[in-house]
């Protein structure tokens, strides 16, 4: 999406739409697709509390005051998560990883939406939440497990109240959903958040989810990350109106903030789950981000999508821009971010430590888990692969030559 | 409710609710229709005036959702009793149960447990529309980290549902709903079998049927008639089709050296497929014949004018029993 794209469609809106319709001409009409582009044509709908130029603003319903320490703390938080994310990248490179899915560019959406949980919500996320993961303080090197292979999620999602990623696009948000009416049951005044993403929303999960939540007042929050691209697929392939629109036809309020904002986004989750733990029901916050990579380490962008758009996303970073803010607050010096880095080198050695150092299952691991409480045929194949593994000690003996 | 009172299965599966949720604050049931109406067969009929609405839910008309969301409340500490109202209605929510719900303990590394029981009233034979009288349960079977288990009779109704209730996994309670309404003997204070324990329901000598759900009794028919034309025949109701309980299959195989599995599911790939294999692995020099299979053909369900002629009779069972004492 380039600037001038953007002018020339607020120019079109402030005219009157009986006008506009005139006057477009047949060639026009051909691009109509694009006028419902649901995106920067309602700009004027986004909250954001910190420009891209890093200059604080005011918003009527969202406002936010932290404290220096919490500033920083974001900024931290922001450039460690970026960190990690591109170690893994790397390690993914270097054949460490089968897989990675980065979440460049969605810092500021995971970190400010992550920060404005509870200890006591309970967060469902998709396989790109590295940052949120971060804020629930599990600890990276576990998202690490099901990328390199050695299991399907390596934490316990009660100990951070941080449920396993979640592959089945939309899946969770229906777990969130009735996670949230137990809690409600509980009479408990937890929240739950689901994240998911601008493709996610096309998939009837995500609509039951929605119905569900709205008709037992449910105290959910649904956190997508619009990040425009669904591997090849721009949002237009998945919806006609912003996403964030979607939620009044449920009953429940949606609002559109600034995803690369970190202020923003805080401040527009906080209200979210504050209206959640209040009993007023749910709420669908769409983070208006970009996913500055490719879709996962499988993906090739360059087929789909054009430089300029990423370009002009990369003016908007949500680290840069927080930095920027901090500087001319004079919050930060040269000494706090030299530390940030150096941490950042550290956290960096230690993921390639632990992964490189990460252990192949022992193949009986197959069997475990596979139910709570035993099934008989679990036990025998169990039984008759442990005794064909057996077969070949002698034959190792041999080959050893004992 | 007096011991030994003869009641219909749909009473013995309320009956059996009824007691779950008196003894666990954390069993909910939801479904459509499930609590004002008391369900379209009145199953969960009076419970909702009991407990309330908030242990027995009415949900929005969407199957996925309830079993997802039926796995939150799960993850939260619940025990869901969820109803899909009818076999074919269960699709929408398939990927839920195959791609959550039945994997979950397992990624999770055993740290959570997803206790959820889905009820589905399954089989034909009520001349219903289209939709309302299949048997999915071997797509259910064929998954791991489910289980899955059908009663024939009431007291089997009353204590698998509160077995599967109490059970830390996932477990797909099929009931044979053309036995709604038969009337058998609840006995609630003898000590139940394991959930997953085949039973002899009838003793023979000659050919073993195995069978489960609602074809037992059409089993236990031709078991009557074949007695009368001098053929020992022994049923074996098999209550659980994952895990199968292949060692009561197998005595009663080494005993008679005769099987016919039957069931209401098209033969190929189901139950009876596997049941064959496996005893043929297990019994292969006690067979005195091949492992012959009667089920439901390789078609959609008919409409209701021809199900008779699909599903398996009492004169189809007779015939294969016949086949196999032939060899």
């Amino acid at each position: 999406m380039t600037v001038e794209g953007t002018a020339q469609r607020k120019a079109t809106r402030a005219g009157s739409k009986r006008t506009a319709a005139k006057k477009a001409s047949p060639a026009k009409k051909a691009t109509s697709a694009k006028a419902g582009r649901p995106d920067e044509a309602e700009q004027d709908q986004l909250v954001q509390l910190l420009t891209p130029e890093g200059k604080r603003v005011e918003h009527p319903d969202y406002s936010i005051d932290l404290s220096p320490d919490e500033l920083r703390g974001l900024y931290r938080d922001m450039v460690l998560t970026r960190r990690f994310d591109a170690e893994a990248t790397t390690l993914q490179r270097q054949g460490e990883l089968g897989l990675w899915a980065s979440l460049l560019g969605q810092e500021a959406a995971q970190i400010g939406s992550g920060r404005a949980l509870r200890d006591d919500d309970y967060v469902f996320p998709t396989y790109r939440e590295h940052g949120v993961a971060w804020c629930r303080g599990v600890d990276p090197t576990n998202l690490l497990g099901m990328f390199r292979g050695v299991n399907h999620g390596g934490w316990d999602p009660n100990s951070n109240n941080f449920h396993l990623y979640t592959i089945v696009i939309g899946s969770q948000t229906l777990h969130a959903t009735g996670y949230a009416m137990g809690v409600q049951k509980d009479g408990a005044d937890s929240a739950v958040i689901a994240y998911f993403g601008d493709g996610a929303s096309s998939q009837g999960d995500v609509a039951e989810s929605f119905t569900f939540s709205a008709v037992y007042n449910a105290p959910v929050v649904f956190f997508c990350q619009n990040n425009q691209w669904a591997i090849s697929e721009p949002t237009e392939r998945q919806t006609r109106v912003p996403l964030y629109q979607r939620a009044r036809g449920y009953g429940f309020p949606g609002v559109r903030v600034d995803g690369n904002d970190v202020l923003a986004c805080l401040a527009v989750t906080r209200a979210a789950l504050e209206r959640a733990r209040t009993g007023q029901g749910p709420m669908l916050v769409e983070a208006f981000t970009y996913r500055m990579g490719a879709h996962t380490t499988s993906d090739d962008p360059t087929k789909y999508r054009a430089d300029e758009e990423t370009l002009a996303w990369e003016a908007k970073d949500p680290i840069l821009r927080l930095r920027t803010y901090l500087e001319s607050e004079g919050l930060v010096d040269d000494a706090y971010l030299a530390a940030i880095d150096q941490e950042s080198d550290a956290l960096g050695k230690r993921v390639r430590d632990v992964v490189r150092a990460m252990p192949d299952p022992d193949p009986m691991a197959i069997f475990e888990n596979v139910y709570a409480d035993g099934h008989a045929l679990v036990d025998e194949e169990r039984a008759q692969f442990a005794a064909y593994q057996a077969s070949f000690a002698d034959a190792e003996a041999v080959a050893e030559g004992n | 409710m007096a011991v030994h009172e003869k009641i219909t299965i749909a009473k013995a599966i309320n009956a059996s609710l009824r007691t779950s949720m008196e003894a666990d604050p954390k069993v909910v049931v939801m479904g459509e229709d499930v609590g004002k109406l008391g369900g379209v067969f009145r199953v969960t009929d009076g419970l909702q005036k009991d407990f309330g609405e908030d242990r027995v839910i009415d949900t929005p008309l969407a199957e996925s959702g309830i079993i997802g969301t039926a796995i939150g409340l799960a993850l939260r500490g619940y025990r869901p009793v969820a109803e899909i109202q009818f076999d074919g209605f269960v699709f929408p929510a398939y990927d839920q149960i195959v791609t959550q719900l039945a994997k979950m303990h397992a990624r999770a590394l055993g740290k959570v447990k997803v206790p959820v029981v889905i009820r589905i009233p399954y089989g034909g034979g009520i001349g219903a529309v289209e939709h309302h009288s299949e048997s999915p349960e071997a797509l259910f079977a064929h998954v791991a980290g489910l289980k899955v288990v059908t009663p024939s009779n009431s007291s089997d109704a009353y204590w698998m549902l509160q077995q599967a209730i109490a059970g830390d996994d996932p477990v797909i309670y099929f009931e044979p709903k053309r036995r709604y309404h038969d009337r058998s003997r609840l006995d609630t204070e003898s000590i139940p079998d394991p959930l997953h324990k085949a039973r002899v329901a009838q003793a023979g000598n000659d050919l073993t049927l195995a069978a489960y759900g609602p074809m037992v009794k059409v089993c236990l028919d031709a078991a009557k008639v074949a007695a009368e034309e001098g053929k020992s025949v022994e049923v074996v109701d098999l209550r659980s089709i994952s895990p199968i309980d292949f060692d009561t299959v197998q005595t009663s195989v080494e005993k008679t050296g005769r099987l016919v599995v039957v069931h209401e599911a098209p033969a190929f790939l189901g139950s009876g497929a596997e049941i064959a294999a496996r005893i043929t692995e297990r019994c292969f020099y006690h067979l005195e014949a091949p492992v012959l299979r009667v089920g439901g053909f390789h078609a959609p369900y008919p409409p209701s004018r021809l199900e008779d002629e699909y599903l398996p009779g009492l004169d189809r069972v007779l015939d294969a029993v016949d086949r196999a004492l032939a060899y």
